[in-house]
């Protein structure tokens, strides 16, 4: 199976541990921070999708969620620790109702894409809509499409005004990164998580081994949601606001292009497209010559014709052939073409 | 007394004003092989579909070791102990021959017990060479030996292979009468097959179906010399 373990744990340290410290010397630690928060939701539907098969158009609805759960519970609780177990929790439990009833459903692709785009856009109308008095939930009022404001954000567990943030919340963000990388590395390489490689590959044949796909497919959906939830949470402490915009189509839309461009079937992949387009779109956000949809739209146009596999397996592929045999040969994966993309 | 372990009483699957299955009554005991032939559209595979749990009867009941287990999905009906090979080789594609056994085994065994029962299958389909490569570039008749070890590894005591000599070799039709030979040791087997030839070299007793239902079931040369049969299964001139 390629590099033990152990090798596997090893690398991922050094290189983030580089990356931790190289990258704020070059950006900024707070455009840094979202590009980790991102690079955790690319992350989220890079494992349910490339490892899992399960194409997800709302996984922008679990990192709302994670993000209203937490300024929810923030507000009534004024202590964040809890308000970030929640928001892992809230989107975890929901993607596990949701997942139950398409799995066992027996939906196909087509139909579990429409009803995950569905769901986001009704969370994007319901939250949009509760901008009247009414809609409160504790002392924290949803504000329709004002959003929420001025919850408490990441404290010092125990010690509500020991608050994090600046230099010292970019860290917490990668750590938390570097953590749910390492998780899923683990899953994918438990009994888990390889057999959720086989559902990808042949549903039917798992089915007839004696796996009960649905159960399994139901498990993987809700923990891409907590991933996501958790990402969810921290972009609500960076932006201090959590808006509907969270739901929105584009923001889902995003999530897949990420992983397209990254390279789907691998795990650094959909964090390095989720940080690279999510910061190219910052750079293209400080000048107002092009639209940045358009050289969005007009970078997946180009991977899905020239590098139909994603950035990091082609980089890879293309380091195995200058170096030759003396490096591990990486496992070639023969993806699915993805669908609608 | 043998134990039957595969039995279905008043069978009957409809799909519309079609009954593609007439009133089956089919019993097999332990450790027999049992091939199922007829002319296309005689209701073999949607037969072998309902035992499998891949489609519910509309009449009837399946029993295996005496239990119901009409209506089961195909995963409930695996986890008893049955291995079940469709018609369309169903593997994985992008993973290696190893890792596609060992996805069977794990079902069963821990991970380490599930890695020798891989090794130890793979060892005896002389897959030993091409255990690293993805299943993907394989030929036809290697993916159908892989599919066998998928099916063997978890040792079955029912074993349902749908056409498992389609589009192979005269040599790898020998090898996989070889394999089914070997799994008959242990658990009973039913094929259902189109292939002549391969019948004769492998079979005892055949259920010929005819029409959805079952037209007659003996020892293969009677079988194959009785009028009505030739009359339905080779055309009316034979």
């Amino acid at each position: 199976m390629g590099r033990s373990a152990s090798q596997d744990v090893m690398i991922t340290l050094v290189v983030s541990a580089m990356l931790i410290w190289l990258l704020p010397l070059m950006i900024s630690t707070y455009t840094l921070t979202v590009l980790v928060i991102y690079g955790m939701l690319g992350l989220s539907l890079g494992l349910i999708w490339g490892f899992g098969g399960i194409l997800c158009f709302g996984q922008a609805a679990f990192f709302g969620l994670g993000a209203y759960t937490y300024a929810i519970a923030a507000i009534n609780i004024g202590e964040s620790t809890l308000p970030m177990i929640l928001a892992v929790l809230v989107p975890a439990v929901f993607a596990a109702l949701l997942g139950a009833m398409m799995f066992y459903g027996r939906l196909t692709d087509v139909y579990l894409g429409v009803i995950t785009l569905v769901v986001t856009l009704i969370l994007f109308k319901f939250v949009n809509s509760t901008a009247g008095p009414q809609y409160v939930i504790g002392n924290a009022r949803l504000g329709g499409f004002n959003g929420i404001p001025g919850f408490q954000t990441l404290n010092v567990p125990g010690d509500p005004g020991a608050y994090i943030w600046g230099d010292p919340y970019f860290y917490v963000c990668a750590i938390a990164l570097v953590i749910v990388f390492l998780l899923v590395t683990w899953l994918l390489r438990s009994s888990f998580g390889r057999i959720a490689v086989g559902i990808r590959e042949n549903e039917v044949r798992m089915g007839l081994m004696g796996y009960d796909v649905a159960a399994r497919k139901t498990v993987l959906f809700a923990i891409g949601a907590a991933i996501a939830g958790l990402a969810g949470a921290l972009f609500a402490n960076w932006g201090e606001i959590v808006t509907p915009n969270l739901f929105s189509l584009g923001q889902s839309a995003e999530i897949i292009i990420w992983c397209i461009v990254g390279g789907l079937g691998t795990r650094f992949g959909p964090i390095v497209g989720a940080a690279g387009l999510a910061y190219l779109k910052f750079m293209l956000g400080q000048q107002s010559m092009i639209d940045n949809t358009l050289v969005m739209g007009l970078i997946l146009v180009l991977f899905v014709l020239f590098l139909p596999r994603g950035l990091v397996p082609a980089v890879a592929s293309l380091l195995n052939s200058i170096f030759g045999r003396t490096k591990r040969k990486p496992r070639p994966r023969r993806m699915r073409r993805a669908r609608h993309g | 007394m043998v134990e039957t372990v595969l039995e279905t009483s008043g069978l009957t699957m409809r799909f519309g004003g079609v009954t593609a299955s007439d009133n089956v009554n089919f019993k097999l005991k332990a450790r027999e092989l049992r091939c199922l032939i007829g002319p296309n559209g005689a209701g073999k595979s949607t037969f072998f579909k309902c035992v499998t749990g891949l489609l519910t009867p509309t009449e009837g009941h399946v029993y295996m070791r005496g239990q119901e287990v009409t209506g089961w999905q195909p995963h409930q009906i695996a986890s008893l102990g049955v291995g079940i090979k469709t018609q369309t080789p169903n593997v994985m594609d992008a993973l290696s021959v190893h890792e596609n056994i060992w996805l069977a085994a794990r079902r069963f065994y821990n991970v380490v017990e599930a890695r020798e029962r891989a090794d130890s299958i793979i060892d005896r389909l002389a897959l030993g060479a091409i255990a690293r490569t993805q299943l993907g570039q394989l030929a036809h008749g290697e993916r159908q030996r892989v599919e066998l070890g998928i099916v063997a590894v978890a040792d079955p005591w029912l074993v349902l292979l749908d056409e498992p000599a389609a589009g192979m070799s005269a040599q790898d039709v020998d090898r996989m009468t070889e394999i089914i030979h070997e799994l008959t040791r242990f658990a009973a087997v039913v094929i259902v097959e189109h292939d002549m030839q391969f019948i004769r070299s492998i079979a005892q007793t055949v259920t010929v179906f005819h029409q959805g239902a079952v037209l007659m079931e003996d020892h293969v040369e009677r079988v194959m010399s009785d009028p009505q049969v030739r009359a339905v299964y080779l055309g009316k001139k034979a």
